[in-house]
C-alpha cells in the first residue's frame, strides 16, 4: 500500500508539473525561447493568492481567480517590455533576458513579502477520498491537481485545434513569416501565448502551494527548471507530450525519493531526461526536424 | 626589419597588457593600503569568475553550444583538488608544490567528466543541449550534496548515504561531509596565483582559438554541414573544445575552492552556471577579454552595491536584474542599436568638424 500511497503522490505532483510543463511548452513552441521566468510567475501566482485570502480575506476560489487574471497581465507585460523587442536577436539574447527576468520577479517578491516563507493556506475544499477501508487516502490537493491537469489538456488541445486563435497559435509555431503572409497578426498571437501560459502558471501555482504548502521567493524556481525537463522529456511544443513528461517526471521523482535516496532524488530526475534525450533526441511525443543545408 | 604584427596576436598582446597593468594596479592599491576589505576579499573570486567565464565562452563563443553546466564542471574541480590537498597536506608541506597539483588534477577531473557528457550530449543542439548540461551540473551539485568520503589507514571511503555507513577505522577522518561539503582545504589561494593562472589560461584560450583546431572548431560553428562535408571530424573537435572549457572550469573550482576553509556543493547550482553565461554574453559572445572584463565589474557591482548603503542593500539584486534585461535589449536589439550606432557616428562627426574647424582657425 506505501507503493500506490507513493504513486498518487507521484501523480499528484506530475499533474502539477503538467500544468507548468503546458505553459513551457505553448511558449517554446510559439515563441521559440525558453521562458526561465515561468516559474517565478507561478511564485507570482502563489503570493496574489495568498495575499488576497489573507490580507483582503476573499474567498479561495475568487482569490485563484485574481491570481489567474493577475498573472494573464503580467506575461503579458513581460512580453511586452523584455521579449517583444528581441524578436529577431540570438536565441542566447533572450535566455538572458528571461533570466533577468526571473531575477526581477524573484528579487521583487523577496523586497515586498521578505525572506521568511510564508504558509500557504490549501484553495482547496473538495473531500477526501478514502479506499479499501481507509487503507489509501486521497487527499483533496491530489484529486484537485489530477482533475484540473486533465481538464486543462483537453480543453487546450481542443483550443489549439479547433479555435480560430489556436489555430493561428499552430501555423506561427510552424513558420513565422509563412503565418505573418497568411495574414496572421504574429506579435497578438504570441503575446496571447504568454498570456494562456501566465494564466497557467498561476493555476499551478495554487494547485503546487496547497500541495506543499510552503511559500517563498525561490518556490516557483525548481518546480519550474523540472516542468520544463518534463515538457522536453514528453517532446516540446507537444501539447499531451507536456502531460505525459510531467506525469512521468512526477512520478519518478516520489518514487526515487521513496525508495532510492531522498537526496538523489532530483539527480535520478535529471538523469532519466538525459536517457531518453540521448536515445530519442526530440522526446516521447516531439517530431523530427530535418535539417537542410 | 619590419614585422607585421596579425591582428589576432595583436587583440591577445592587447589583452595580456590590460590584465598585467591591473595587476599591477590593484597590487598598488593593496600595498599601499588603498584596497577595502571587502575589495581584498573579492580579488580571488574576481580571477576565478573570470576563468571561468572565458573557458566558458569557448564553447558558448568559439563552438556556438550554450551549455548551462560549467558550475558542474567547477565543483568537480574543486571537491576533487580539495580532497588531494587534504590529503596530502601532511605530507607535501610546501603550499607552492601542491596547490598546482591539487588544480592540475581538479582540472583533469572537470575534463574527464566534461569528455564523458560530452560524448553523448553533444550530439544534442541549440535548447536541448542547454538543458541537458543545466541537468549534467544539477546532477553533479546533487551526488556531491549527497556524497560522504573519509580516508584512514586503509585508504579512501566511499559512501552515498550517511556518514556512519564509511566504517572508518579509529584514525579515520572525514573529508566530505555530505550536505556539509568539504572543510579543512588548506587557503592556498592568493590574488598572485590566481592571477598567474589566469593568465596562463587566457593563452591557452587565445592560442587554441587561433590555431588550426580553433579555425576547425569555428567552421563548425558556422556551418556543421559543411564543415563535415570537407571531412572535418565533428565529435572530434566538439569534445576538444567541451573538455577544454572542462578543463578551465575545474581549474577555477579548484582555486575557489582552496580560497574557503568550508565549502558545499549547494554553492554549484544552476545560478552559478547562468551567472557565469551572463558573464560570457555581456563580456560579448565569442570575446574573451570581454567575458574576462564582465566577470570582474559583474562581481563588483552587486558587492559595491551592498556597501553603498543600507537603502541600497535590499534593492541591489533588484538593480542588478534590471541592468540586465536593459543592457541585452539594448545590445540586442537591431533599432536601438542601430540608434546608438547612428547617434555615435554623428558625434563623431561633429567632434571631427570641430577638429578640423580647430586647425582651420590655426
Amino acid at each position: 500500500m506505501a507503493f500506490l500511497d507513493n504513486l498518487i503522490n507521484g501523480i499528484s505532483l506530475g499533474s502539477i508539473y503538467a500544468v507548468i510543463a503546458l505553459g513551457y511548452t505553448l511558449v517554446y513552441g510559439i515563441a521559440k525561447m525558453l521562458n526561465f521566468a515561468h516559474g517565478d510567475v507561478i511564485m507570482v501566482g502563489g503570493y496574489v493568492i495568498f495575499t488576497a485570502m489573507t490580507s483582503m480575506k476573499l474567498n479561495a476560489y475568487l482569490s485563484v481567480l485574481i491570481a489567474i487574471l493577475a498573472c494573464t497581465v503580467l506575461g503579458i507585460i513581460i512580453e511586452k517590455v523584455a521579449y517583444k523587442p528581441l524578436r529577431q536577436a540570438t536565441s542566447l539574447a533572450v535566455l538572458i533576458t528571461a533570466i533577468g527576468v526571473s531575477y526581477f520577479l524573484q528579487n521583487m517578491a523577496l523586497l515586498i513579502f521578505g525572506e521568511k516563507p510564508v504558509t500557504f493556506t490549501s484553495v482547496i475544499d473538495i473531500p477526501k477520498i478514502t479506499l479499501f477501508d481507509g487503507q489509501i487516502v486521497i487527499k483533496s490537493e491530489t484529486t484537485a491537481a489530477i482533475v484540473v491537469s486533465v481538464l486543462i489538456v483537453v480543453g487546450l488541445s481542443l483550443f489549439v485545434n479547433k479555435t480560430k486563435s489556436g489555430r493561428a497559435m499552430l501555423a506561427v509555431s510552424e513558420d513565422k513569416d509563412a503565418a505573418q503572409l497568411m495574414g496572421i497578426n504574429v506579435n497578438r498571437t504570441i503575446s496571447l501565448t504568454f498570456a494562456i501560459g501566465s494564466g497557467l502558471a498561476a493555476i499551478a501555482g495554487a494547485l503546487l502551494c496547497s500541495t506543499y504548502p510552503v511559500l517563498s521567493n525561490t518556490t516557483g524556481a525548481m518546480p519550474g527548471i523540472k516542468a520544463f525537463v518534463a515538457a522536453v522529456f514528453g517532446g516540446i511544443g507537444s501539447i499531451p507530450g507536456a502531460m505525459i513528461g510531467g506525469l512521468l517526471i512526477g512520478v519518478i521523482e516520489i518514487l526515487g525519493r521513496a525508495y532510492i535516496s531522498p537526496q538523489l532524488a532530483d539527480a535520478i530526475v535529471f538523469a532519466v531526461l538525459i536517457v531518453v534525450l540521448i536515445v530519442k533526441p526530440t522526446g516521447i511525443l516531439g517530431k523530427k526536424v530535418n535539417e537542410k543545408v | 626589419m619590419k614585422h607585421r604584427i596579425k591582428p589576432a596576436t595583436r587583440k591577445s598582446f592587447i589583452t595580456y597588457a590590460i590584465m598585467i597593468a591591473a595587476f599591477i594596479f590593484v597590487e598598488i592599491l593593496v600595498s599601499t593600503g588603498n584596497a577595502s576589505n571587502m575589495f581584498q576579499g573579492l580579488l580571488v573570486p574576481f580571477c576565478v569568475y573570470s576563468i571561468s567565464a572565458a573557458a566558458l565562452n569557448l564553447t558558448v563563443g568559439i563552438l556556438g553550444e550554450l551549455s548551462l553546466g560549467q558550475a558542474g564542471f567547477m565543483c568537480i574541480g574543486a571537491y576533487s583538488s580539495a580532497i588531494f590537498s587534504v590529503c596530502t597536506k601532511d605530507t607535501i608541506t610546501q603550499a607552492w608544490i601542491r596547490f598546482p597539483i591539487a588544480m592540475l588534477i581538479g582540472g583533469i577531473f572537470a575534463a574527464l567528466f566534461g569528455v564523458l557528457i560530452g560524448i553523448p550530449v553533444l550530439r544534442l543542439r541549440g535548447d536541448y543541449l542547454a538543458i541537458v548540461t543545466l541537468a549534467f551540473g544539477e546532477i553533479i551539485k546533487n551526488v556531491f550534496a549527497a556524497l560522504y568520503v573519509g580516508y584512514d589507514s586503509n585508504g579512501l571511503h566511499f559512501s552515498l548515504t550517511s556518514q556512519g555507513d564509511l566504517n572508518l577505522a579509529p584514525d579515520g577522518k572525514m573529508l566530505i561531509n555530505g550536505a556539509l561539503g568539504i572543510s579543512g582545504t588548506p587557503k592556498d589561494s592568493t590574488f598572485v596565483i590566481g592571477f598567474i593562472v589566469l593568465m596562463i589560461s587566457l593563452v591557452i584560450l587565445y592560442n587554441f582559438t587561433n590555431s588550426r583546431t580553433g579555425r576547425a572548431v569555428m567552421s563548425v560553428r558556422d556551418n556543421r554541414i559543411a564543415a563535415e562535408s570537407i571531412g572535418l571530424n565533428i565529435t572530434k573537435y566538439k569534445l576538444i573544445t567541451f573538455g577544454l572549457t572542462a578543463f578551465l572550469g575545474g581549474v577555477a573550482g579548484a582555486l575557489f575552492s582552496h580560497n574557503l576553509s568550508a565549502l558545499q556543493a549547494s554553492k554549484f547550482d544552476y545560478n552559478l552556471s547562468i551567472l557565469i553565461l551572463v558573464f560570457v554574453v555581456l563580456g560579448g559572445i565569442g570575446n574573451i577579454r570581454g567575458s574576462v572584463i564582465a566577470a570582474i565589474v559583474l562581481t563588483y557591482i552587486p558587492e559595491a552595491l551592498r556597501k553603498a548603503g543600507s537603502n541600497l542593500t535590499n534593492y541591489r539584486m533588484l538593480i542588478y536584474s534590471i541592468i540586465l534585461i536593459i543592457m541585452m535589449i539594448f545590445t540586442s536589439n537591431a533599432k536601438i542599436r542601430g540608434f546608438f550606432t547612428a547617434s555615435f557616428m554623428r558625434l563623431k562627426g561633429i567632434v571631427f568638424k570641430n577638429k578640423s574647424a580647430v586647425k582651420e582657425g590655426e
